[in-house]
């Protein structure tokens, strides 16, 4: 008896239980996000997806898709910048992004061209906003240049205001700001990065 | 003040969060205290000051959970010899030492509290004091008789302890292999008469002060 308190006081009694407990973890997160979501206080749901393009970042709040980010945007920046400028409180909780996974899917299987999704239009604000609200109306498959688009806007000087409004745009993909191109038809600069725009065209070409 | 997304908070606290919910209130309330002690905190988060002790904060609320709880299963009267025999962990990884258990359930209330918020959350013996109530001495006595305590009533690996046994062992052949867990039984009990002691002890000191 007394060997045995001898032999053990060196040691952490709490090695019997887990530091980390993987499984109860995930089985705990889930029920997190889920009761979070039925007591209204999951401001911000969020998943990644696996697409051709990379793999994306799909947010959303009450209201609709707020966020969709490249990979090459940097997830864990586009994460601060929601808990800064939507709510901290950011769950990852994919069932508030089935529907919307399930539409992105289609479209980069080939098999949906408009989307059909809310959308939380708060991280676009002003003129930019004004912009992106045009951009539906380029059908799939087809392009317009910046100087088209700033000519709809009604302020047919402002392209470089609409290069910025398309650089900015929150939701990328489904607000199709790839389909703005340069006036000599090359693709031009695209937030999720060159080759993904010119994925893209390609896709909606096919 | 710029604040991490919530998920973070789960991320880089959650599993320390549920070893001490574990340790304060055994296998069968800890993952109910989890859900609602981050769920509480969710609720809560935007209103956090920007340089509060993420941890601390935590912890205090899982205490009021845990307490919660207890009553609620005190309310419930389950019987306390009730609690499932399992010799040896199932390979369920939400599975840990019951015999852990039993040591911590033997401790009283406060010094159970103390070693899990000093040992497991980390926490300054002040902040434990601010939360369960008392004194920083109180706590800091709680959790040095509780951690004594646990050192004797739970040995860790019950048959790799005595050197001596090996020799025995290799002079007798087998046999012997009944003898250290029947040790450790000694030790089990006798701690838990321990712990009644420590807990006397502790008050003593209280007085002291």
């Amino acid at each position: 008896m007394t060997m045995t308190a001898t032999g053990s006081a060196g040691r952490d009694p709490f090695e019997g239980l887990p530091e980390h407990d993987d499984e109860a973890m995930a089985r705990l997160h889930a029920r997190l996000a889920e009761q979070a979501g039925a007591e209204g206080v999951l401001d911000v749901a969020y998943r990644t997806l696996d697409t051709p393009a990379g793999t994306l970042l799909l947010a959303a709040t009450d209201a609709g898709v707020v966020r969709i980010a490249y990979a090459v945007q940097d997830h864990a920046a586009v994460l601060q910048q929601l808990a800064d400028r939507v709510s901290p409180r950011v769950l990852r909780a994919p069932g508030r992004l089935d529907e919307a996974a399930r539409q992105l899917d289609e479209y980069f299987a080939g098999r949906r061209r408009t989307f059909e999704l809310p959308l939380d239009w708060r991280l676009s604000k002003g003129y930019r906003r004004q912009v992106l609200g045009l951009l539906p109306a380029i059908g799939y498959g087809r392009t317009e240049s910046y100087a088209q688009v700033a000519a709809a806007s009604g302020s047919p000087r402002a392209v470089r205001a609409v290069g910025t409004a398309c650089a900015t745009n929150p939701l990328p993909v489904v607000v199709p700001c790839h389909r703005v191109v340069r006036s000599d038809g090359s693709p031009g600069q695209y937030a999720g990065g060159a080759d993904a725009k010119r994925l893209l065209l390609a896709l909606e070409e096919a | 003040m710029s604040k991490p997304p919530f998920e973070q908070i789960v991320t880089e606290h959650g599993p320390m969060v549920l070893r001490v919910v574990r340790a304060v209130l055994g296998p069968h309330d800890a993952e109910d205290a989890w859900s609602e002690t981050f769920l509480a905190a969710l609720q809560a988060y935007p209103e956090l000051p920007g340089d509060a002790n993420v941890a601390a904060w935590l912890v205090t609320v899982a205490h009021r959970k845990a307490i919660d709880v207890t009553r609620a299963t005190a309310r419930r009267a389950v019987p306390v010899g009730e609690l499932p025999e399992r010799p040896s962990r199932s390979g369920r990884p939400e599975d840990w030492d019951p015999d852990l258990w039993r040591a911590l359930k033997a401790l009283p209330e406060r010094q159970r509290h103390a070693v899990a918020y000093h040992y497991l959350a980390g926490l300054p013996y002040r902040e434990i004091a601010a939360m369960t109530g008392g004194s920083t001495d109180a706590a800091r006595r709680a959790a040095a008789d509780g951690m004594r305590t646990l050192r004797r009533t739970y040995p860790a690996h019950p048959d790799g302890d005595a050197d001596t046994s090996t020799d025995i062992g290799a002079s007798t052949g087998g046999g012997t292999g009944a003898a250290p867990p029947a040790a450790a039984e000694a030790g089990r009990s006798t701690g838990t008469r321990g712990g009644q002691g420590a807990a006397a002890g502790n008050e003593t000191g209280a007085r002291g002060r």
